[in-house]
């Protein structure tokens, strides 16, 4: 493997040749714009192809996921609120930094999915173009989800998607990059607030992501993630009642019935649909997270 | 108000004038002494022949005799339903199940009237309400979704593939719309290609079993709809049919949780039309008289037993006395009783336990403080009553201000802001409908914005059409019924 392959972790001037000695990252958990440790304390190894440590991650504890559910609500507030044509400039300026930190991202998908540079290249130049085609959709959703209604009667009516709040996602486990971005972009493109789990074996480059959005214009506390144990983290999510809508696509068939019980009680919406990641995307993992909201005024003189 | 029941008198009170009787004739409609399951296209006992008795709960007169289906019936009719949906249903062209909706929507028209008079006998609902908005808008429903049967590649779902249907529906429907709720179902799930197990309410099984009637005349292929009559066993079997492929729901937010949980797991695609505590937010500046009907349609349409019924008045601080005032002396001039009188406004609760219900919540209002205020009312001696009931002094921890009454019982409060008035409005965990009453236009849209609810009504409330997409935010549930969007819910896209 060329050295950059292993740059996640400093790369080769780690090594006794007196050369620089690297400095390394300290991956963290991403809540309301910040990057707090966990609560707990807790780190876990990532291990990279071969065993080689590729980092520690945070171990986010049931109370960080509490906590990045609390922070998730307070701001969907202002997200929802703002422009669709301001979400998608604000989704455009994501997709010009994710392109600015390319190479950084090809690296670690590389040491993370275990595959060469230019697989993880074109993984990564997928990942990108994909958050380009959600950054054109905010301001034309509503336009294939909304509806004029012809009633009869002397009304006006008309329906229109608006998100559901508060969505929590178990971002899927292979694709640490790509699958990340096919999940997450759908979800805050119509103004919804994240709290995502990242893939547990391949977290770091969620972290990576998350310190793109933190220096674009994506208000705090839209996107929060998560890592640690998915097993841990998806159950206080799919039981939270405070939590609108869930993702679970990431959990795998054998997990998912636990957490379709557990999302009975707050009747949540939940989602699962094993994609293709390297396929074109379509509409439908954007309009699960929507609510149709119906207006009748009457028509008079 | 004035008693035109049966039971009670007619009182004269500031008027010399007063209200004859003027009684629907009851004998349009033949009632059977008893009713079997319809399953492939016929109608049977049950396997163990058990029935169940189902009643006017104007009288509590038995009307007839129901089979009561278990497992075994369920499961010959989830058989019934698949086999027309491999060999029948599914490979018919949607042009030619088209004209089969439109036949049901046709004969449902024809026989209006029967089913009017059934409808009002078996629920306790006023004939002019059956007459004038339940069974005009089933027969809408169906001729709506007819002409979706051969269009469905339009309905925006498939994204140019040709969207498909699921398979059998298992569609479980509440007592207060009993015909209604049945068109809603069916009609989006036939036009869709699919083949449907009914279960109609336990108290009200009687205009789904003349619709049962209809689908024979339409001569529609046998096993396309199934009709299961039981109570809440009946729905759990049918819900929890391996051969269901898809499950709707309308009816409480706790059964909804249970069938949630039992579906869990099993990849049976879901709609869930669950409960409601609507806020009916009256502004300074609204039209008040029409505010007034507003919220008399809001609450006491269909005895409250309305899951989007504008059950919390929200007023303007400003305006409450007056509002108040004119809402107490429209109550004044309501008739409640006989369901078969066409000058009735309030008819019979829908059963024993519905009725305990209602008067449990309502002795909590007082318990916990509310002032609770009736118009004079006579009851009728026999039957389910509950005169019209404003709670006045609600405050938003109240019980009656949180839980679903579903009965003629309005909680007001009050607001200064519009601030206020959505904090208020948004703080419960359902989400079906609001309604808001302004003549300013900007500030209908500003809250429209922020009413987390799946339909508001604006300067009017309680308007329904086949066309207008219905459902819940929260807990009131997911997925619509009504419009294109109610096509969703039963294709495979």
């Amino acid at each position: 493997m060329p050295e950059q392959s292993s740059s996640a972790r400093g790369g080769a001037a780690d090594g006794a040749g007196g050369g620089r000695l690297a400095v390394r990252k300290t991956y963290k958990l991403f809540i309301g714009g910040a990057f707090p440790r966990s609560e707990s304390g807790r780190v876990y190894p990532v291990l990279g192809n071969g065993g080689t440590l590729l980092g520690n991650a945070a171990k986010a504890s049931r109370k960080d996921a509490r906590d990045a559910v609390t922070i998730a609500r307070s701001a969907v507030g202002k997200w929802s609120g703002a422009t669709a044509y301001n979400r998608g400039q604000v989704l455009y300026r994501v997709a010009e930094m994710l392109e600015g930190r390319a190479e950084q991202f090809t690296a670690e998908v590389a040491s993370a999915e275990d595959v060469g540079d230019q697989e993880a290249s074109s993984r990564v130049a997928a990942a990108i173009d994909r958050w380009v085609w959600y950054a054109g959709w905010p301001d034309k959703v509503a336009q294939i989800a909304g509806a004029a209604n012809s009633v009869a009667g002397p009304y006006f009516n008309f329906s229109i998607p608006e998100p559901t709040g508060v969505v929590a996602v178990i971002a899927p486990p292979e694709s640490s990059l790509l699958g990340l971005v096919s999940v997450l972009a759908p979800v805050i493109a119509t103004g919804n607030a994240a709290v995502v789990v990242a893939s547990e074996a391949r977290p770091l480059p969620a972290v990576t992501l998350a310190e793109v959005l933190a220096t674009s214009d994506v208000p705090a506390g839209v996107v929060n993630v998560l890592t640690g144990s998915t097993a841990e983290l998806a159950p206080v999510l799919a039981g939270h009642m405070d939590v609108n809508a869930i993702d679970i696509t990431g959990v795998g068939p054998a997990g998912r019935a636990e957490l379709e019980r557990l999302a009975a009680a707050s009747v949540k919406r939940v989602f699962a649909a094993d994609d293709d990641w390297a396929a074109p995307p379509v509409p439908r993992r954007m309009l699960a997270f929507l609510e149709t909201k119906t207006v009748w005024h009457p028509v008079g003189m | 108000m004035k008693g035109s029941g049966k039971g009670g008198r007619t009182e004269l009170t500031d008027s010399a004038w007063q209200y004859a009787p003027a009684p629907q004739e009851r004998e349009i409609v033949t009632i059977a002494p008893s009713y079997g399951l319809f399953v492939n296209g016929e109608f049977a006992p049950a396997a163990d022949e058990r029935t169940f008795a189902t009643i006017n709960p104007a009288s509590e007169e038995p009307l007839a005799e129901v089979a009561l289906a278990g497992e075994a019936d369920v499961d010959r009719a989830v058989r019934a339903a698949r086999t027309a949906f491999d060999k029948v249903w599914g490979p018919m062209p949607g042009a030619q199940r088209a004209k089969y909706i439109y036949r049901i929507a046709r004969i449902i028209a024809e026989r209006a009237r029967e089913f009017a008079v059934l409808e009002s006998l078996d629920n306790g609902k006023p004939i002019k309400e059956s007459r004038d908005v339940d069974v005009p808008l089933a027969s809408a429903h169906f001729f709506y979704y007819a002409g979706w049967a051969d269009k469905l590649e339009y309905a925006g779902f498939g994204l140019g593939a040709r969207p498909r249907p699921i398979g059998v529906a298992g569609q479980v429907i509440p007592w207060n719309f009993p015909l209604l709720m049945a068109a809603w179902k069916l009609a989006p799930a036939l036009a869709a290609g699919n083949t449907c197990v009914l279960k109609p309410a336990e108290t009200t099984p009687l205009t789904a079993l003349l619709l049962a009637e209809v689908c024979q005349q339409a001569g529609l292929p046998e096993g396309v709809v199934n009709i299961v009559t039981g109570a809440g066993d009946t729905g759990a079997a049918v819900v929890a049919h391996p051969g269901v492929d898809k499950v709707a729901f309308t009816g409480s937010t706790e059964v909804g949780k249970q069938i949630l949980r039992s579906a869990a797991g099993t990849g049976k695609k879901l709609t869930m039309e669950l409960g409601g505590k609507a806020a009916n937010v009256v502004f300074e500046d609204a039209p008040l008289e029409a505010a007034v009907e507003g919220i008399v349609n809001g609450i006491f349409f269909n005895q409250g037993h309305v899951c989007c019924a504008g059950s919390r008045l929200l007023v303007q601080e400003s305006v409450a006395d007056i509002l108040l005032d004119r809402l107490r002396r429209r109550l004044g001039t309501l008739r409640l009783g006989d369901p078969l009188d066409k000058n009735t406004d309030i008819g019979a609760i829908n059963s024993r336990e519905q009725l305990d219900k209602i008067r449990d919540l309502s002795a909590a209002g007082e318990a916990e403080g509310a002032q609770r205020w009736s118009p004079p009312c006579q009851l009728p001696e026999r039957g389910y009553w509950f005169p019209p009931t404003v709670f006045t002094g609600v405050s938003p921890a109240h019980q009656i201000a949180r839980e679903e009454i579903f009965g003629p019982v309005l909680s007001v409060l009050t607001f200064r802001t519009p601030e206020e008035a959505v904090a208020k409005a948004n703080n419960t965990p359902y989400g079906l409908s609001a309604g808001v009453w302004t003549e300013k236009g900007s500030r209908i849209l500003w809250l429209t914005q922020r009413l987390r609810a799946g339909v508001v009504w604006a300067n009017t409330y309680n308007r329904f059409d086949p066309a207008s997409p219905f459902g819940g935010y929260r807990e009131s549930g997911f997925g619509r019924e009504g419009g294109r969007h109610g096509l969703e819910a039963y294709l495979d896209a």
